[in-house]
């Protein structure tokens, strides 16, 4: 489960964490490639596990295209760019609810039959279910290639400039809206990826995105921002934490493990584990 | 400017005394409940709002956690009401007063955060409470509170068949978080608050104590807001945690102030006076398919103004006003 919430968390990682941009419209991102998944399935009959790369292509242009019409323009204010980017973001995530309810109907959906749903592997005599075990698997695979995107190709070095400096990167010829659409596409397409694996055990409805969201930006923060490595440490603290504390107390109050992990790690070191900023 | 700062700050009571009279005025030409209903909720966000902006605003410690005031509000008061019979009045009292109490508690580890590590926390902490409530038996966990009907009377600050009083008290206490706003701006700590939004290090080294700053503009903020809790609670006459702890409220008492002007005097009242009709009217005009175009208009609506007037609404008015009040 640890893996998952790092899954869904590193193309928020990437965002929030690496551009410095505020997302409040991630949960809604992971409930839109749930949905395209879904409708593959459905009408084309075309495995989750299949799809994912479509999803994530798809996702990929939506992330670019919601940069260039929306949140290049949030982040050009001058005065409090911050409340802007979250507002703005915010207005968005509940325009994208609004046309899920519209255009899918508030009903809770599923996939029923998948390739993966429902089976368990059995390693070493402890059963694991399959979808869980593949996600933990594509999630380790985005992490890695995440962190050498970001630290060995030339975009990755432009990337954190931008962040740093925007004014001095035009001056080296790097195109700053360029950067941060591929970056926002990206980020959308690595969210695509978690959501196409999730729709294959969870239920999809268009407020899903709500509760993994918080669960998300506590995972980034939990492992600094700035830093790949942290999110990913940070969603394995956020599985286990939660596996714990599900042990110990009923389990609608589970995530108060999570929210008080957090907040303990904060205290003691205000910049997240691993955090560089 | 010396001069021009004094007229300004006389206006701005004049504009604020006239605007409360015609409020109170309101009820004389406006019969419809459901209108009543909607004047009524916009004093409220306003009132509420204006408290968020006192930490948020001028001391610019961005809170998406005041949810929990305003809940921690709410329950005092009917817990104090339902189990052991104390007027509703000082309920409300000590609501505000537990709540600033948690708010100088919390901000002692919280204000050492910064940025994005402070908002989380703000919401996270937020949301821990809500889960305790939920979970809490004694206190009717999710099922919530229901306040029992014991007549209408002042006393116990209950109406069943008129929306009126609500209605008053809502304007008294928008007024009264103006007021406060409209006093502390002048005051040394709302000098000490925006020197500390603009620059901590600096204003630390100028002798102000940013911390103690911070944990007053906490206490204030927080007070208000448990208070506006307290009256709604009333006004609904059933609360349960995710009617008044819920995140949605958190960013509804932020809304306003976003969208009129963060840290201006004007900016809650104008942003709740335009946003909290549109929301109510939205919501029952096209709302009613259950089909989410209500959501559609107003999240699109939310976008269009925080890109098109980033200083927010009170930017429209008079450049002089803007630039005095942004400072």
């Amino acid at each position: 489960m640890g893996l998952l919430y790092g899954l869904i968390a590193v193309g928020l990682a990437l965002i929030f964490g690496l551009m410095d941009v505020t997302n409040f419209a991630h949960g809604e991102f992971l409930m839109i490639a749930m949905y395209a998944s879904f409708f593959l399935f459905t009408f084309f009959a075309i495995d989750p596990l299949l799809s994912a790369p479509l999803v994530a292509a798809a996702m990929f242009v939506f992330g670019a295209v919601v940069y260039l019409l929306i949140v290049r323009f949030a982040m050009r204010a001058k005065a409090n760019a911050g409340m802007v980017q979250i507002f703005t973001t915010f207005g968005l995530a509940i325009v994208m609810r609004g046309l899920a309810q519209l255009f899918f109907t508030p009903d809770y959906r599923s996939i029923p039959q998948s390739w993966l749903g429902g089976k368990t592997v059995s390693i070493a005599g402890i059963f694991l279910p399959e979808p869980q075990l593949v996600g933990a698997l594509v999630s380790i695979a985005a992490f890695a290639g995440l962190y050498f995107f970001i630290h060995r190709t030339d975009f990755g070095r432009a990337l954190e400039a931008t962040r740093e400096d925007p004014g001095a990167v035009a001056l080296v010829g790097i195109d700053k809206n360029r950067v941060f659409a591929f970056g926002w596409g990206l980020g959308a397409a690595l969210v695509g990826l978690a959501g196409a694996i999730m729709a294959v055990f969870f239920y999809i409805y268009p407020d899903v995105g709500a509760s993994f969201a918080l669960i998300a930006y506590v995972t980034v923060a939990l492992g600094g921002f700035g830093s790949v490595f942290g999110a990913f440490a940070g969603g394995i603290i956020v599985g286990l934490v939660e596996a714990v504390t599900a042990l110990m107390l009923p389990p609608s109050l589970k995530s108060v493990g999570i929210y008080a992990v957090y907040l303990l790690v904060v205290f003691i070191r205000p910049r997240g584990l691993f955090g560089s900023m | 400017m010396d001069k021009n700062y004094t007229a300004r700050r006389r206006r701005d009571l004049i504009i604020a005394a006239v605007l409360a009279a015609l409020a109170a005025l309101a009820p004389l030409f406006v019969k419809n409940v459901y209108i009543q209903n909607i004047l009524v909720l916009t004093l409220m966000y306003a009132a509420l709002s204006q408290s968020w902006n006192i930490l948020s605003g001028y001391c610019g410690q961005i809170s998406l956690g005041h949810a929990l005031y305003f809940g921690i509000g709410a329950y005092t008061t009917e817990l104090l009401f339902t189990k052991f019979g104390v007027l509703p009045w000082f309920g409300m009292l000590a609501g505000g007063a537990i709540a600033a109490l948690i708010a100088m508690g919390l901000g002692y580890p919280f204000f050492r955060l910064r940025g994005h590590y402070f908002v989380i926390a703000t919401i996270v902490i937020a949301e821990i409470g809500l889960l305790l409530f939920q979970n809490w038996e004694w206190a009717g966990a999710a099922m919530g509170i229901t306040i029992p009907v014991r007549g209408d009377s002042w006393l116990k600050f209950q109406f069943m068949r008129s929306k009126l009083p609500y209605f008053y008290f809502a304007l008294a206490l928008c007024c009264l978080a103006w007021f406060v706003t409209w006093w502390l701006e002048d005051s040394k700590w709302g000098f000490w608050w925006r020197a500390v939004k603009d620059n901590p290090e600096a204003a630390e080294s100028l002798g102000v104590v940013v911390f103690n700053s911070k944990m007053g503009a906490a206490a204030v903020s927080a007070f208000l807001v448990a208070v506006g809790g307290a009256f709604y609670a009333q006004f609904l006459a059933y609360i349960d945690p995710e009617s008044v702890m819920g995140f949605q409220f958190s960013l509804l008492m932020a809304l306003p102030a976003v969208l009129g002007g963060i840290g201006t005097l004007w900016g809650p009242v104008l942003g709740a006076a335009i946003l909290i009709p549109m929301t109510e009217l939205t919501r029952s005009y096209i709302g009613g398919s259950g089909r989410g175009v209500d959501l559609i208009v107003y999240g699109g609506l939310i976008v269009a103004i925080s890109l098109a007037l980033p200083q927010g609404l009170v930017s429209l008015f008079s450049r002089s006003k803007a630039k005095g009040a942004t400072r």
